[in-house]
């Protein structure tokens, strides 16, 4: 057991594993990248969608249906699923990824847009808003604190199921587990992991930081 | 100013919230809707700004029908102000107030100049401007809500029971501003509320709703609490009418005569006249000193609490001119009544 941490440290440290095409800083870049985009794609999704059904009060029940359909759905079939329709792309990976991502930012936003005060958006139209200056002026800026939440939850969640981007042979932190497994290298499967783990962590203080310091002036 | 013609408001669910309503509310006046809740009052504010809209009727402001009008348009041009204040928790309370001014499409300078001006107009501090509406008391909060009302100097103000989530000290005080600002400004004013102390002292009318949405009653303060049209307004109104009625006769016109002297009791003055307290061999009971503008309730009050049964009349400086009995203050709560009963 400590041998295997010992070699995991000696891993992650020796300055050869970092550089180079399959070395642990491309790799992380390829991870992020893939991440981001999904994301991304998400949220020009699901930003709109949640703040729609949220203005309106209608259709909420529909899309909150789909959405826990969305998050039932096994990540690594609907891979194979949209491979064996697609060919070898990314694209099985984004479809998967956005997937993922979607219910986390639609559920959030709306939750967001609802939790607003009654009076307020009352008294918002009561000083002669319209439909359009009540939600960019006062739900969405209200809703802002949630709705990024969900966008937090949605990044951490697609930036540690990235690694299914190297299960169709593309690039990601991903690359050294399921590498690991094919050589039993059992060190370079750890790596890849806590290389993982450790960068969703590291963007989930980030953002949650981040978010403390934009709503510093909110109450509870 | 609003004119209610035969107005009807069915919600979809089937209940009636307002009934075949007539009614008119006069420019620069206080008009207060009074009932228990569900009988239709705020329902009938909300139709003025278009917030509801009328089943069936029409609904004047300055003679246009609301219901041809931009609702948007409509609501920018008539202050509104809620219970809760409604206050935008993302903005400090200087743009707060510069709401409708900037959706006017005012320039940013020119609405937060008159934000700041209207910040003095309620009573707050400049300082206040800056803070966001958490950092405020309820109290606080209410004005600011009052000077975003303000700011666009509507003709038309509605207000939804907008003092009634605060203290009785403050709702007090938040009173008598909104009775001194109507003094200056003179506006037409749409008052909701379920206490009927605060409908007598803020209205120039008062109407009075009963479950269903059927208006039993509209008139004056004085006129409403002599004559109750039924039971359901006398009993509304409460057991003490009586006395409110007094509320809003004041004491000008009790007679004085000068302080008793060689009694057991004394009225002491300080070195300026002014009255300090009651004196006996053995006690002191303090005096509140009343002015010719104070209530027959307030004399009526005092008298009761003084151990001499005179109450102590004062100069608008505090100096003392003279006392009044029991009794005189009696007859003339007496004649109030009788006047109020006959007044046509």
């Amino acid at each position: 057991m400590y041998e295997l941490f010992k070699n995991l440290g000696s891993w992650l440290t020796s300055g050869a594993q970092w550089s180079g095409s399959d070395g642990i800083a491309h790799r992380l870049a390829e991870h992020l990248q893939y991440s981001l985009l999904a994301t991304l794609i998400a949220m020009a999704i699901g930003l709109p969608l949640g703040l729609l059904i949220g203005h309106t009060g209608k259709g909420a029940f529909l899309a909150i249906n789909l959405a826990s359909f969305g998050r039932a759905l096994p990540t690594v079939g609907l891979v194979v699923l949209v491979f064996l329709a697609s060919g070898l792309s990314m694209t099985p990976v984004y479809v998967s990824l956005v997937a993922l991502a979607v219910p986390a930012i639609v559920t959030n936003t709306y939750a967001g847009m609802t939790a607003v005060d009654p009076d307020v958006k009352d008294a918002a139209r009561g000083q002669g808003m319209r439909g359009h200056q009540v939600l960019f002026q006062v739900e969405l800026p209200l809703a802002l604190p949630l709705i990024m939440t969900g966008l937090r939850l949605a990044l951490i969640q697609v930036v540690a199921t990235a690694t299914i981007a190297a299960y169709v042979s593309f690039g990601g932190l991903g690359r050294y587990v399921f590498d690991g497994l094919a050589q039993r290298d059992l060190v370079q499967v750890l790596g890849g992991a806590v290389l993982v783990a450790a960068v969703a962590v590291v963007l989930d203080l980030a953002l949650s930081g981040l978010q403390r310091f934009l709503f510093r002036h909110r109450t509870a | 100013m609003i004119q209610f013609d035969a107005v009807h408001k069915r919600f979809p669910n089937g209940t009636t919230a307002v009934h075949d309503l007539t009614l008119d509310m006069p420019e620069g006046g206080v008009t207060v809707l009074v009932g228990s809740s569900g009988c239709g009052k705020t329902t009938t504010l909300r139709m003025i700004n278009r917030m509801v809209e009328p089943t069936s009727g029409t609904i004047r402001v300055g003679g246009k029908d609301v219901t041809r009008q931009d609702a948007a348009e409509l609501r920018r041009s008539i202050g509104y102000v809620i219970q809760q204040s409604g206050l935008f928790p993302h903005r400090t309370v200087l743009d707060n107030i510069a709401t409708v001014p900037l959706l006017l499409g005012h320039g940013r300078r020119k609405a937060r100049a008159r934000a700041a001006e209207l910040l003095e107009t309620v009573g707050l501090a400049a300082d206040a401007g800056k803070r966001y509406p958490h950092q405020l008391s309820g109290g606080q909060q209410q004005r600011v809500g009052v000077a975003r009302a303000l700011a666009a100097d509507p003709p038309v103000l509605l207000m939804d029971e907008p003092f009634g989530a605060v203290d009785p000290v403050v709702r007090t005080q938040l009173q008598d501003e909104l009775l001194r600002l109507q003094k200056e400004l003179n506006k037409t004013i749409v008052f909701v509320t379920h206490d009927v102390d605060e409908a007598v002292r803020l209205g120039d009318q008062i109407a009075i709703f009963r479950t269903g949405g059927h208006l039993v009653q509209c008139a004056t303060p004085s006129e409403l609490l002599a004559r109750p049209a039924d039971d359901f307004v006398a009993d509304f109104l409460g057991a003490e009418r009586g006395l409110k009625l007094l509320s809003l006769k004041t004491l000008a016109e009790v007679p004085q005569g000068p302080a008793p002297e060689g009694g057991a009791w004394t009225l002491v003055l300080d070195e300026a006249d002014k009255p300090v307290h009651w004196a006996s061999q053995d006690a002191e009971i303090p005096v509140r000193p009343l002015k010719n503008e104070d209530s027959l309730l307030a004399a009526l009050n005092e008298s009761v609490a003084s151990p001499t049964g005179l109450i102590a009349r004062v100069d608008a400086a505090g100096v003392l001119t003279g006392v009044s009995s029991r009794d005189d203050i009696h007859t003339h709560a007496g004649q109030a009544h009788t006047e109020a009963r006959v007044a046509v």
